[in-house]
């Protein structure tokens, strides 16, 4: 049997980007998984709230200003991860390196903030369920955080490796990028609900 | 042949010339290491629906077990403490182990086949959810084998499962084992996404999608969605029992109801992520056995989108007898009844296709039959319990049973059944008897409704579920025996098809490429196919690809042969985008769930495994994703 070509594929590009490849949709995946976690958690909180007497349980509202510091300096790291994007866009590896090492600093930053957020909170994990669901939300989203902290380490070794040139690479740093971004925004309702709900 | 300004292609390449390049670059090396390493779907798909079958015969030993104590009253056979154990491993292996994995594994098998393309998105990726998998099975089947299976049912509501009932670590371990089938499941799905999505054949346009992979699809979406809610009632679970987390303790602001919304938050999909692949398995053989399509492709579109959506609002109808408030109750009864609107609309479009056919009555289609009988039968007590007042009448009795499992033995079972003897021939190179399978279908469809018909009757007598044993005095009796008696015959059934299948696998009758003249791309490729699956990938220009009128299907070239190569193309019309590399065998993935399941294990026992078990997985992970420098890695 004689196949029938009918396309020619040859001048396709070997590597496709953004949209075009599987580890963007990928990643957007893992987020909407990750996102209804996330949801879920809050909605929990939320429930056990409405049963509850008085909120937060034996605990006066946790006090503001880790918290704060922390949302303030995840809001602002956008700006300098929205430039490695583009650059890593633009396929610059000089200014793609830089920008990585800054992300991963700026990566530790909040792990440092988290510390204080805890002990914020004028409760244990173990003293009742408002203390329940606080630490695991924290927990859950110092997870996230770490776990983008680490990928940005590995992903600036390879960066400084001879593997760095090569589109896949810039493309794996827009996917990491774009999960910083996830990292932030999945923070911004957090935020507001541990911090903000138990005074309203 | 062509040098372009990358690697070598196959435009002007001959036949065999082609065969031989794209062999030594996609075929996986024989020998331990070879098959420990290998990420190609049909291998791993083959493992996947071999263990999944596996799980299905020791869940049904099980089942027998059960039969076996209840057939009499009074019996001494299995003790209170160890039957316990039983229902709760048989429900948790059907629905954890069985029948969610098997439906996956079709997929992980036939998508890629039928959307054309050459391997499933993310391959190590699904390797390292085989092995994860495998681990959660071997974990509860270990923990059952020493006597500390899970004991509280295969929904483990607590307070039964929590920290002050739930003593040892009997709970824990159903609790992991949900962490290891929903990380494999998740997995999964987000491949199946991506392949559908991006590996689609060009013109293959949304419309002309195969309906067993727009049932995936929606399934996998279901997946999404849902798994989530289970992982974190099983994780609050095991925080409340390891360190005395509070979240299901009412004694200090807990709620033992929330543990019932998250499970059935996820529950009641879960009903759909096993019943949605079956529609799909169903809609393809009913269009091969009828020679037409299926009646109203975008109705049966519709309805499976629907059935989706609505699979989330239904789940509190599993909690009527919990006390909820009027209002609630009668919405979900009603979202309840409504989800039996798409499901009836896909069951009209099968039978007007069945009415314009001609019918071909071949032992895959007699299952598609025998599941349209038992599923109507399932819904319609189905939408009996959907009412309150009978559901409180019922609830917790053996009612429920006949009715579940005419839902899911009937829904699910099945038409995977027919699927295995529609689409062996493509998976083994073999035909399964035919007179044999006949008389599997007879022994299963009867022994199935002798069974769990008269289970309906016991309920309604007021048999309670999850009884070790009863009284002399109970009316009961009679109809156990018979029940039964009649399991026997049902195990028959399996048992000749186990042998059918083993038989066949080994000396069968040799298959051609297209045995049944269907008409979807997996038969485009040989039976079994080729380790690249297409010499040259296929283009779609119909629903129909391999339609009758069609002498040989229309083929792209240009494709790499010196590195794995496939093509992603757009996800609305499936137009090409890029030639794409797909990565290459690796032992990295089995490495990571050893990882994995050493750090989950251990996290039963102490919660520092979490942070030092983390740090092996990271390195693993690592191993995996750090490019070797291979062809495949270029750009
Ligand atoms: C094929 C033969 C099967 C037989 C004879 C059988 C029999 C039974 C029986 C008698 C029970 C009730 C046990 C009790 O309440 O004490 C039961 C429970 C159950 N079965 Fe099956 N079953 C079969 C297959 C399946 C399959 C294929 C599935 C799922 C796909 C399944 C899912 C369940 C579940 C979820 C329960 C509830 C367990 C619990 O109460 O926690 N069964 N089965
Ligand atoms: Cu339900």
């Amino acid at each position: 049997m004689k196949d029938k070509v009918v396309i020619d594929l040859a001048h396709l590009p070997p590597h496709g980007l953004g949209t075009a490849s599987q580890s963007w949709w990928g990643t957007l995946a893992f987020m909407l998984i990750e996102g209804t976690g996330f949801a879920l958690a809050i909605v929990v909180y939320l429930y056990l709230m409405s049963l509850a007497p008085q909120w937060p349980l034996d605990a006066a509202p946790p006090d503001l200003v880790a918290g704060t510091t922390l949302t303030v300096f995840l809001v602002l790291s956008v700006l300098p991860n929205i430039l490695v994007n583009r650059w890593a866009r633009q396929q610059d590896l000089r200014k793609v390196r830089i920008g990585l090492i800054v992300m991963s600093l700026v990566g530790i930053v909040p792990l440092i903030l988290r510390a204080f957020e805890f002990p914020a909170m004028h409760i244990k994990w173990d003293q009742n369920a408002y203390g329940s669901i606080v630490w695991v939300m924290l927990g859950l989203h110092t997870t996230h955080i770490l776990t983008d902290l680490v990928e940005t380490l590995v992903l600036t070794c390879l960066m400084f490796s001879r593997h760095a040139d090569n589109p896949r690479r810039f493309g794996d740093v827009n996917d990491n990028a774009m999960y910083w971004n996830f990292v932030v925004a999945t923070w911004l309702p957090m935020y507001a609900c541990l911090y903000w709900v138990p005074r309203l | 042949m062509t040098q372009d300004g990358d690697g070598l292609r196959d435009s002007s390449m001959e036949g065999s010339e082609l065969h031989r390049r794209l062999t030594a670059i996609w075929s996986t090396p024989s020998g331990l290491w070879g098959a420990l390493s290998t990420v190609d779907h049909k291998i791993i798909g083959r493992r996947y629906v071999t263990t999944a079958f596996v799980f299905l015969a020791l869940g049904g030993v099980l089942s027998l077990l059960i039969r076996l104590q209840l057939a009499q009253p009074e019996a001494r056979f299995i003790g209170p403490d160890r039957y316990n154990q039983i229902f709760t491993m048989h429900g948790t292996n059907m629905m954890f182990l069985f029948a969610v994995p098997v439906m996956q594994a079709m997929a992980i098998y036939l998508v890629p086949l039928m959307v054309g393309t050459r391997n499933i998105a993310f391959p190590r990726l699904n390797a390292f959810s085989y092995w994860v998998y495998l681990a959660g099975g071997l974990l509860l089947w270990i923990a059952f084998a020493v006597d500390t299976g899970p004991d509280v049912g295969w929904f483990a509501y607590v307070p039964l499962a929590g920290p002050e009932y739930g003593a040892g670590k009997r709970a824990d371990i159903w609790a992991q084992m949900i962490t290891f089938t929903e990380v494999s499941a998740l997995a999964v799905a987000v491949e199946i996404v991506v392949t559908v999505f991006k590996q689609r054949a060009p013109g293959m346009s949304l419309d002309r999608i195969p309906l067993f992979v727009w049932s995936m699809l929606v399934t996998s979406f279901l997946v999404i969605m849902a798994m989530p809610a289970i992982m974190v009632a099983s994780s609050s679970l095991i925080l409340d029992r390891l360190v005395g987390t509070h979240f299901f303790n009412p004694a200090e602001g807990g709620d033992v109801l929330l543990w019932q919304h998250l499970f059935w938050f996820f529950g009641h999909p879960e009903v759909y992520i096993i019943f949605l692949p079956a529609v799909g398995m169903v809609s393809t053989i009913v269009a091969t056995f009828t020679r037409r399509p299926v009646f109203g492709y975008l109705g049966m579109v519709m309805a499976l989108i629907a059935t989706g959506v609505l699979a989330f609002g239904l789940w509190v109808h599993h909690m009527f007898v919990a006390g909820l408030p009027r209002l609630g109750e009668s919405f979900f009864t009603a979202s309840s009844m409504a989800i039996a609107v798409p499901a009836g609309l896909q069951i009209f479009c099968w039978l007007a296709t069945m009415w314009a056919g001609r019918p071909v009555f071949k032992t895959p289609f007699l299952f598609v039959i025998g599941f349209m009988v038992i599923f109507v039968i399932g819904g319609l007590t189905g939408v009996m319990v959907a009412s309150v007042p009978f559901d409180t009448q019922v609830h917790d009795t053996y009612f429920v049973v006949a009715h579940f499992h005419y839902v899911l033995v009937g829904g699910a079972v099945f038409p995977l059944l027919g699927a295995v003897y529609y689409w062996f021939p493509k998976f083994t190179g073999r035909m399964m008897s035919e007179t044999l399978g006949r008389w599997i279908f007879g022994l299963i469809f009867t022994g199935f409704n002798l069974t769990f018909f008269p289970m309906h009757i016991l309920g309604l007598q007021g048999m309670p579920r999850r009884i070790y044993t009863y009284q002399p005095e109970m009316p009961w009796s009679g109809l156990n025996l018979f029940i039964s008696l009649s399991a026997v015959i049902l195990a028959l059934g399996f048992l000749l098809f186990f042998v059918d299948a083993i038989r066949s696998a080994r000396s069968g009758s040799l298959a051609p490429a297209n045995p049944w003249g269907a008409r979807t791309l997996e038969w485009a490729t040989s039976s079994p196919p080729p380790p690249y699956n297409f010499a040259r990938l296929p283009v779609v220009d119909r629903l129909d690809p391999l339609s009758d009128d069609i002498e040989a299907v229309p083929v792209a070239s240009g494709l790499r042969v010196d590195r794995r190569e496939l093509l992603t193309s757009s996800v609305v019309h499936a137009s090409p985008e890029a030639r794409e590399a797909s990565p290459g065998d690796s032992i990295w993935p089995l490495w990571a769930a050893l990882a994995s399941t050493l750090m989950l294990i251990w996290s039963i026992f102490s919660p520092w495994a979490v942070v030092w078990g983390s740090i092996p997985l990271a390195i693993t992970l690592i191993g995996w994703f750090w490019p070797k420098g291979v062809p495949e890695d270029e750009a």
